[in-house]
Parts: C-alpha cells; structure tokens; sequence
C-alpha cells in the first residue's frame, strides 16, 4: 500500500467508528427528541467531513476549471442531498463506502499495474564494460557498437552481440516463453534480456541499445496500450455520454415528478441521489484496459508480443491462417534426405553399393564445394557429417550452368550435377527422381551416378500446431510456396494444410492473400505468419500478419501484428486460445456492470433501490470487474 | 517528435481518457496517447515548439487532475 492508500485507509476507519456509534445511539434512542431533526446535522458532519473533505475540495477545485460531471462533484451532490432530505447517516455511509470502493478499486489497479511491470522487468539496469583492463558499469544506453561487456552468472544480457569468450547456459524465458536453458558459446550470437546462468561471459556488442531485442520489445509492449481495441474505444465514447445522461435524468427525477404528481421534494431528491452515485462509468473505464492489458501481458509471458489490444481482438476473430512455408512452418534448413546411387546392378553386395553412395556424396560434395547456396551447402554438411572433409584442390575449373547447375572437373574427370534438364542436354541416360524436394542428379564423364534428395525439415509441432489451430476455430490453413508443387503438396499432406498454392513468385503472396481477404464473411478475420523481408508486404496487408522474432528479418517484425519471439507456430493456437478469453471477459465486465448499473437505475427511480445499492452499482461492481479483468493475465 | 513522459498519482481511468482528448486538442498537438496502466503519457508534437506545447499539456492536465504530476 502506498502513504496515500494508508492515509485513507486511517481515515475509513476513524470516520467508520465515529459514524457507527452516532448511529448506535440514535438506534438505541439516546438523543431522544433531537432524532430527525437539524440537530443532529453537526454530527453527523463530522465523521461525514473526516472522510468526504478532500471530496468536496477536488469538486469544488473542478467546478473551478470547469470540469463539471467529475465524479467528486457528483458524490457531493448525491451526499448534500441525502442530508437536505435529512438522511444523515446515509449521506455519511455513502461517503464512507465510496472512499472504502475507491480505496480498494485503486489498490487492486495497483496491484495488477505491478504484476504487469514485474513481467515485463527485462530491462536491464547497466552494463559492465571492461575499460582498460578494469571492468566499469555503465549506463546499456552509452555503450558503443563493438564494444566488449563482461556478463557475469545471474545479470541480465544487457544488449545484443556474439559471444567472445566463455560458455554458459542461458535463460531465454523472459523472451520466449522458453524455459529450458539455452546453450551458448564462443561465436554464438546473443540477445538481450536473456539472463545468464552458470558461467561469466564477454560478449562483443553488435547493436545500441536503442536497437537490441529487449528495447524494441519495451518499445511494442507499452505501446500496445495506446493501439486500442474497438470494444475500448467504444467505451470511452460510451462514458462521455453515459455520466451527462444519467446526471440530467437526476434532474428531472427530483423536479419533474414532484410537479406533475404532487407531494414533497424529498423522496424525488433521495431517488435522484442514487442516480448521481451510480453516474461514474468507472467500473467500464478501467476493467476493459486493464483486461486488454493483461491479455496482452499473459501473451508476452508466453513469448508472443500481441502489438495492441485492437490485434487481440482480432486474433480471436481469425478463421483463416495463410503460412509462408519456408522459415514458418519447416526450418528453412535443406538436409540430405536422400542419397540414391544408380541402380543396382545385378549381384552387387550391400558394400559396394554403400561404397557407390559414399563416392556420389563425395563428388557433390567437392563439385558444390565453392557455393554458399543452402543447397550446396546442406551437401557439404551432409558429407562432412559422415566423417569427410572435401579436399578442395582436387578440384578445378568450376563453371555454373544457369538453369541446369554445374559442371567442375573432379581429378581431372569431368562431373557434372543438377535438375533433369542438365541431364536430358547432356544426354545422359538417368532414372527420374520423384517426390518432395530438390533433386540433383550426379554424372561423371558422361555416366549416371545417381542422385540426391535435398529437403527442407518440418518444423518440430508443426503438425500439431495446426491440429490445434483447427481446434481453436481456425476453419482454413493455407499454405504459400515458392517451392516446386510436389515437394509443397507432400509437406502439406503430412501438415494437415487444405489449401496449397506452390512455385509462386514473391508478388504472387499479396494477390492470393487478397483474393482470400475478398472471400471472407463478417467478422472473419485472415492471419498471415511468414519471416522473410519479402513478406512485410502481406503481413501488412493481412487482417493479422504474424511475423517469426528470432529468425524473422527486422521489416517482418515491424509490419507484423503479432510476433512469436521463439518461431514456435504452437504459440499462434496458444495466443488465440488468450485472446478468446481476454475477450470474453471484457464482454462479461461490459454485460454484468451495465446491466447491474441499468438495474439499480430502474429500482432506484421507482424508489425500490437506495443509496447503499447504488454505492454497490458504483464502486462494488468497479472491484469486481477489476478483478475479473486481472483473470485475464492468468491464461496459461 | 515523440516523447514519452512518466506521470504521477494518476488515479482515474476516466481523467486519463479527458486529458487525452484535451491534450489532443492542443495546437501543434499531432497525437497523445494517456496510459492509465502504465501511467504514462506519449505526445507526438512539433519539434521547434516542443517545449511551449508542454507547458499547455500540463496546464491541460493540472486542469483536469490537479494531484497528477507529470515528470518531466
């Protein structure tokens, strides 16, 4: 609690005791005849000012600057009424219960405003930089591109770079949701907001500060709040005029009535009290940010920054899911799935066979020894995984064939290797290889030596991360490819993806994810996950572009909506799951404070309701909806 | 520019979202964003007249919630 929270609470409590004791005697019949007269007004006063007086002075100070229908003024209105009807001890409960209402609503706001900044604590507070020999701390924000900084085991990874000395485990958690520790060591790149586990690091910083992953994610998550939801915006529009609206029926029901029926003032002017009391949006107000906000919190825990609570919401809504194929649902890694030496001959043993597979691997190897192609380079890998090491001087005159491949002499003999059409010119009898991926056929000296399959890796739950997409009311899942159609359609088929479009140029993405955006109904909303530069164009154009943090290219991450910091696709099923339900209980707040406001409204005017209702209508329904609205950052 | 400013003893969610429209309002003003959560305030003004546009905020704001201060 804080002084001002504690200097309330004393004052609750001495104004409670005060009133509960004029009220006990007055019950008890002690003050005699003086009971329901203007006697009594002077003490009643007194427990009334201990706790109302700074009421009274912010309404008066507002009046002043023209602030009218604050809800300072509002209670001292329906509290000088209560005593003009001369209802002192309800004129000074409702005081009291207001001040316990706001007392409460304003610590439990405090109370989730801390537990969203505890998640949210992965700004680091310095930097140790080694200066000469001595390591000094600095400010994160003064340390210059290049430099080295010392993270010992426990800091905080204060900012971008790649590790030059030391290995060690480190925390990803506060990034990725991840919790297993990840390892690094010389060489290996590094993000801050990491914490470091058991060993010390040096680590050469690569960006600023400004520029490193644990700014940029500060930066997305408190600008989140200001990117606000519809069902938001509709509220703050709601109050404007909900607060004047309900104050001018006030009005009317205190002087209108009386005229046109007859009989006393007091009884209307009671009934018009309770209105005023009720006439604070407060409960709307704060229970809706607060629930976008914390949805948006519960997101960031699970390592999905969601950019604004305008996204959330349509995060729910999405019932079409277009993925980049490459990067998004398989690693964007080529491996060697495949090596397939010509046929076999008649009689030839099992040795000599693996000796012909070793020799095809070998020749590719050194023949695509000079390219930095993730194709060439997935063979080199494969070669060197089984113990080869390509003696690059047995090999010369390397020439590219655009279109075909490549032609290198290999020990002076001639090899040659790349798709059918490099075969089919050069006139080589091959076997046709069929299936997913990319194929490269191997000749030497004008014979077929076989070929190897080439395919990119299915991300680890992928499959199942589509599984559970369907179960969260993802009716499409669409896949895009610039991939030949056998090797997208054979991924698709063990994804569980309906709709394929393969061999597409990188132009091509837009015009199909608009022709998907024109096909849709309603509220439908499309989502587009992808990583590559050349996607920022779709992700935008997308209802919700999901972009991948880690490997994603920086334009992806800034024209993305919603950023999966650990490139798990599961996340997208997850983080709809939070916004469905950070939804539903903005919707739960809206339907149960409006309708338990509309009730006491409509008991009130009918003088079936009084002020003690009405302190409930207010402030009890703002504590519970608060309260409500912290479930929303609980979504596992 | 833009700027992101610190405030203190915000304590409604309903003034935050008056002083948001007030500051809006403000010439020179080209966009607000008041955090009831975050208490925290982000003005996007005219460079050169930065610093007279922020006196007018925080008259704005004093007008509306005269406890909350805004560390400059």
């Amino acid at each position: 609690m804080t002084k001002k929270q504690k200097n309330v609470l004393w004052r609750i409590i001495i104004s409670f005791v005060l009133l509960a004791a004029l009220m006990a005697c007055e019950h008890l019949g002690m003050f005699g005849a003086l009971a329901g007269t203007w006697a009594l007004l002077p003490a009643y006063a007194v427990p009334y000012l201990i706790i109302g007086y700074d009421i009274i002075y912010k309404a008066l100070r507002n009046i002043k600057n023209g602030q009218i229908f604050d809800e300072n003024f509002l209670m001292m209105l329906a509290t000088f009424g209560a005593f003009g009807v001369k209802e002192y001890s309800e004129a000074a409960a409702v005081m009291l219960f207001y001040q316990v209402g706001e007392l409460f609503q304003s610590y439990a706001v405090g109370k989730s405003r801390q537990s969203i900044a505890a998640m949210m604590d992965i700004c680091p507070e310095y930097a140790n930089v080694e200066q000469d020999g001595e390591v000094v701390q600095v400010d994160p924000d003064d340390v210059e591109v290049g430099s080295v900084i010392v993270v010992k085991p426990g800091e905080r990874i204060p900012l971008d770079g790649v590790v030059e000395e030391g290995e060690s485990y480190i925390d990803t958690a506060a990034l990725t949701g991840e919790s297993v520790p990840r390892k690094v060591s010389a060489g290996k790149e590094i993000f801050s907001g990491c914490v470091n586990g058991s060993g010390t690091l040096k680590i050469r910083t690569t960006k600023e500060f400004d520029d490193s992953t644990v700014a940029k994610i500060l930066e997305l998550v408190e600008n989140a709040s200001s990117k606000k939801a519809k069902t938001e915006k509709f509220i703050t529009k709601f109050a404007r005029y909900y607060t004047p609206a309900v104050t001018i029926s006030a009005v009317l029901l205190a002087f209108v009535p009386p005229f046109v029926l007859g009989g006393g003032f007091g009884e209307w002017i009671q009934r018009a009290c309770t209105f005023l009391v009720i006439s604070c949006p407060c409960a709307l107000v704060i229970s809706v940010p607060l629930g976008f906000f914390g949805g948006i919190g519960a997101a960031s825990r699970m390592g999905v920054l969601v950019k604004g609570g305008n996204y959330l919401e349509a995060v729910a809504e999405v019932k079409t899911i277009v993925f980049d194929k490459t990067g998004t649902l398989t690693k964007g890694e080529f491996k060697v799935t495949e090596i397939l030496p010509s046929e076999q001959k008649a009689g030839e043993s099992k040795e000599r066979r693996d000796g012909r597979s070793r020799e095809l691997l070998e020749l590719a190897a050194l023949g695509e020894g000079y390219s930095n192609h993730p194709i060439a380079v997935s063979v080199r890998e494969a070669y060197e995984e089984q113990g080869g090491k390509p003696d690059m001087d047995r090999v010369s005159e390397a020439k590219e064939i655009a279109g075909y491949g490549i032609c290198v002499r290999v020990d002076n003999k001639e090899v040659l290797l790349g798709n059918e059409k490099l075969m089919e010119r050069e006139q080589i009898a091959y076997q046709s290889v069929a299936g997913a991926g990319t194929v490269i056929y191997a000749a030497c000296e004008k014979r077929y030596l076989g070929a190897l399959v080439i395919s990119d890796v299915v991300k680890e739950g992928a499959a199942e991360a589509i599984r559970d997409m369907k179960k969260v009311g993802v009716r499409k899942c669409v896949m895009l490819t610039g991939d030949r159609r056998e090797a997208a359609e054979a991924a698709a088929a063990a994804l569980g993806i309906d709709e394929v479009y393969a061999e597409l140029l990188p132009g091509d993405k837009v015009s199909i994810v608009e022709t998907l955006l024109d096909g849709q109904r309603g509220k439908e909303k499309l989502a587009f996950a992808g990583d590559g530069i050349n996607d920022a164009p779709v992700l935008s154009r997308a209802d919700i572009g999901i972009a991948m943090g880690s490997m994603g290219s920086d334009a992806a991450i800034e024209a993305a909506d919603v950023v999966l910091m650990d490139d798990d696709v599961r996340k997208i099923a997850a983080v709809m799951r939070c916004a469905g339900k950070t939804l539903g209980i903005v919707r739960q707040n809206i339907v149960f404070a409006l309708g338990i406001k509309a009730l006491v409204l409509i008991l009130g005017a009918f003088g079936m309701a009084n002020m003690w209702e009405a302190v409930f209508a207010d402030v009890g329904v703002a504590v519970i909806a608060i309260m409500n609205s912290m479930r929303a950052l609980k979504t596992e | 520019m833009k700027k992101k400013f610190k405030m203190e003893d915000l304590d409604c969610a309903n003034c935050a979202a008056k002083m948001e429209e007030a500051i809006k309002k403000i010439a020179g003003v080209n966009d607000a964003n008041v955090s009831f959560m975050a208490q925290k305030m982000t003005i996007d003004a005219e460079d050169d007249r930065f610093d007279e546009i922020m006196k007018e905020v925080a008259a704005v704001c004093a007008k509306v919630e005269p406890d909350c201060k805004i560390l400059l």
